[in-house]
């Protein structure tokens, strides 16, 4: 895999102001992220890892520092522009899936190609349910999210994720929510799409989790405090021959 | 991203969310109904009360006594107090200009009798110009003459009413209606007049001559009568109201302008419609509140949808969608919920006004301007409680629209 920069922050730092009061959310980050690498996130709960994923993911503006997505500086882009960005370069998953309610699954993983350029509404279908193939839930396209498992449902969200063919992935505590069966499905997942060449980037409370990660980055106060390779990841694959089928749905 | 694209996301979202669809549209509905049936009936109640006041006759004045002022306590020999005479009917008549009909009124109730069926009616003592001022004419038979009055023959004129209940299918012309025992000729049936503007039904009534009252049901001593007088025009009524008081002065001793009382036809319009104005602003009133609760229905539907509306927009913008896409979104949705209740009001009102109309016989008229006030209202809040989420939302933070609870 030819390593070309993806993701460039220098000196990234966040304040929030909570009235006469400063929160440093983040105190300067330095980061380069290779394209097709798979990261995880580690730290204590408050030390900015959120936040951080809110920058890269365009969802929010940095305090200072700088941010180069595809060698291209972001932290200067109007927002109509950032709009673009999210939608045709980022994917999200979130812990807690934020899918469209009373809406199908096959309509939420639509939802960003409704945004984007002009596209037929066979062609979106389509590519729709290609995603949802992808995560293994392409027969529970036109189920509601309130008719699906915790674990279905982050399926979905990925779906949702991947449809555009983003850059990159940014993953919140994406098994946050699930048990530990589905949890490793859920890594097994990313390591599937990590395998075909996707960049990923999660965050994780759990040191299980991290071992699935090439790569992992551990926070502590808005700093990161130790960034150290992976180089033999366990295989989620592999690790859920040797668990028992604990729920049957899948 | 085409505005049609987004008009597709507004409906299809208003189509997921039927309930909250309905309920903000049920405010709408409401709203424009009532409005519009309530403005309705005001109108056709004032059309009504127009007609009615035309019914009673063409400018008409009304003259009787006033038993508030001294004179009338004291039983006086003729030609003196301020109780009316027919010789004063036949004065203002051939003295004052501008008079074209005069006729004494004398009102009497009675027991008719029509073979074995029964009735008690009101009876009025008439003069033939009767029938000309209050533009009556026979439905069947004739009304009596000027010779009838002269003879105080034992004739009668009935109304609908009374042709209806003592005669039923029987032709009522020329059969022996008895009134107080005494027997009548009826002469004819009068054309149905309908109910006047108190709702009393104009047609239970039975005319016979004036003078036959006089002599026949009432007797000298029991007389109070009121003069009807037609004037020439319109413009004329207020002359001659004042020289018929005059003349009903100069022609009874000791009395003043305060033993008579005078009305005019527009008197009694004015008062009518003024009553139903009142009537309509009353109506309206009702209409207005209930376009009040249907707005404040709107808005709580959409305030309460407010959190998950954010959370929406949020996952909306964090996929992709611009700030206007998002607006235009929710303002298609509310515009569309607008339109759609206010043409569903529209026909609801149309159909409640009708069904008034229908069982109460009013000519009940829906305006443009009830529907134009109604739909502009509740358009004017289903669009603000639609727009204004969205906007609140759209200029939050996108990560606070997210995490918005
Ligand atoms: N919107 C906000 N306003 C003010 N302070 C905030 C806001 N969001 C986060 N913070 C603060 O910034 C710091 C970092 O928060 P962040 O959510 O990034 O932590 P985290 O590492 O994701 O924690 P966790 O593991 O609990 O999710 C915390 O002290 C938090 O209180
Ligand atoms: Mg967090």
């Amino acid at each position: 895999m030819s390593s070309t920069t993806l993701i460039r922050t220098q000196g990234l730092t966040k304040v929030y102001q909570m009235g006469d009061f400063e929160v440093h959310a983040l105190r300067g980050i330095d980061l380069s992220i290779e394209q097709g690498e798979f990261i995880a996130i580690m730290g204590a709960s408050g030390s900015g890892k959120t936040t951080y994923m809110n920058l890269l993911g365009c969802l929010d503006r940095p305090t200072a520092g700088s941010y180069e997505l595809d060698g291209i500086a972001v932290h200067e882009m109007s927002s109509e522009k950032l709009t673009k960005v999210r939608n045709e370069k980022i994917g999200y998953v979130f812990q807690s899936f934020y899918l469209l309610p009373r809406t199908t699954a096959l309509e939420n993983v639509e939802l960003p190609l409704l945004y984007t350029r002009n596209m037929g509404h066979k062609e979106r279908i389509s590519q729709a349910m290609e995603a949802l193939d992808v995560v293994g839930i392409k027969d529970r396209a036109r189920h509601f999210p309130n008719q699906l498992s915790g674990g279905q449902q982050q399926r979905v969200a990925i779906a949702r994720a991947i449809v555009n063919n983003p850059v990159f992935l940014l993953a919140d505590e994406p098994t946050g929510n699930l048990d530990t069966r589905t949890s490793v499905e859920v890594m097994a997942l990313f390591q599937k799409l990590h395998a075909q060449g996707m960049t990923v980037i999660l965050v994780t409370h759990e040191h299980d989790i991290s071992r699935y990660a090439n790569r992992i980055i551990t926070f502590r106060d808005g700093l990161i405090i130790s960034d150290k390779p992976n180089p033999q990841p366990r295989n989620a694959a592999e690790d859920l021959k040797t668990m028992p089928e604990l729920d049957l749905d899948r | 991203m085409s505005i049609i694209g987004i008009i597709k996301i507004a409906l299809k979202s208003l189509a997921r969310n039927k309930t909250r669809t309905f309920l903000t549209m049920l405010g709408v509905i409401i709203g424009v109904a009532a409005v519009i049936t309530m403005l309705a009936i005001g109108e056709g109640a004032k059309k009504i009360v127009e007609d009615q006041i035309n019914s009673m006759g063409t400018n008409v004045i009304m003259v009787s006594s006033n038993f508030m002022s001294q004179q009338s306590n004291v039983r006086q020999a003729q030609g003196s107090g301020n109780l009316l005479e027919v010789e004063d009917v036949e004065a203002v008549k051939d003295d004052i200009d501008g008079v074209l009909y005069a006729s004494p009124i004398l009102n009497t109730w009675g027991r008719l009798k029509y073979e074995n069926q029964n009735w008690r009616g009101g009876v009025m003592g008439v003069d033939v110009d009767y029938f000309n001022i209050r533009n009556m004419t026979a439905e069947q038979g004739e009304l009596f003459y000027p010779s009838d009055v002269e003879n105080s023959s034992k004739v009668c004129v009935i109304g609908k009413t009374i042709a209806d209940n003592l005669f039923g299918d029987v032709d009522p012309v020329g059969k022996i209606m008895r009134i107080r025992n005494i027997p009548f000729i009826v002469k004819g049936v009068l054309k149905a007049k309908g109910e006047n503007v108190m709702g009393m039904d104009q047609d239970d009534i039975v005319l016979v001559p004036h003078t036959t009252a006089l002599t026949r049901l009432i007797g000298h001593r029991w007389r109070f009568m009121t003069i009807i007088v037609s004037a020439e025009s319109k413009e004329r009524i207020q002359m001659v109201q004042q020289d018929i008081l005059e003349l009903l002065q100069n022609r009874h001793r000791g009395t003043t302008s305060e033993s008579f009382v005078v009305n005019t036809q527009t008197d009694i319009a004015d008062t009518a419609s003024s009553v139903s104005n009142t009537m309509t602003i009353l109506l309206a009133s009702i209409a207005g509140i209930s376009l009040l609760v249907g707005g404040i229905g709107i808005m709580n539907i959409m305030l309460v949808s407010v959190t998950e509306r954010i959370k929406e927009i949020g996952i909306r913008m964090a996929v992709g969608a611009h700030k206007r896409d998002v607006l235009l979104q929710f303002v298609i949705e509310a515009v569309t919920i607008s339109i759609l209740g206010g043409l569903v009001g529209i026909f609801l009102g149309w159909a409640a006004t009708s069904v008034v109309g229908k069982t109460m016989h009013w000519n009940v008229a829906i305006t443009p301007f009830s529907i134009l006030i109604s739909v502009t209202f509740s358009c004017v809040i289903g669009i603000f409680f639609g727009w204004y989420p969205a906007k609140k939302a759209a200029n939050l933070n996108l990560i606070d629209a997210l995490r918005y609870e």
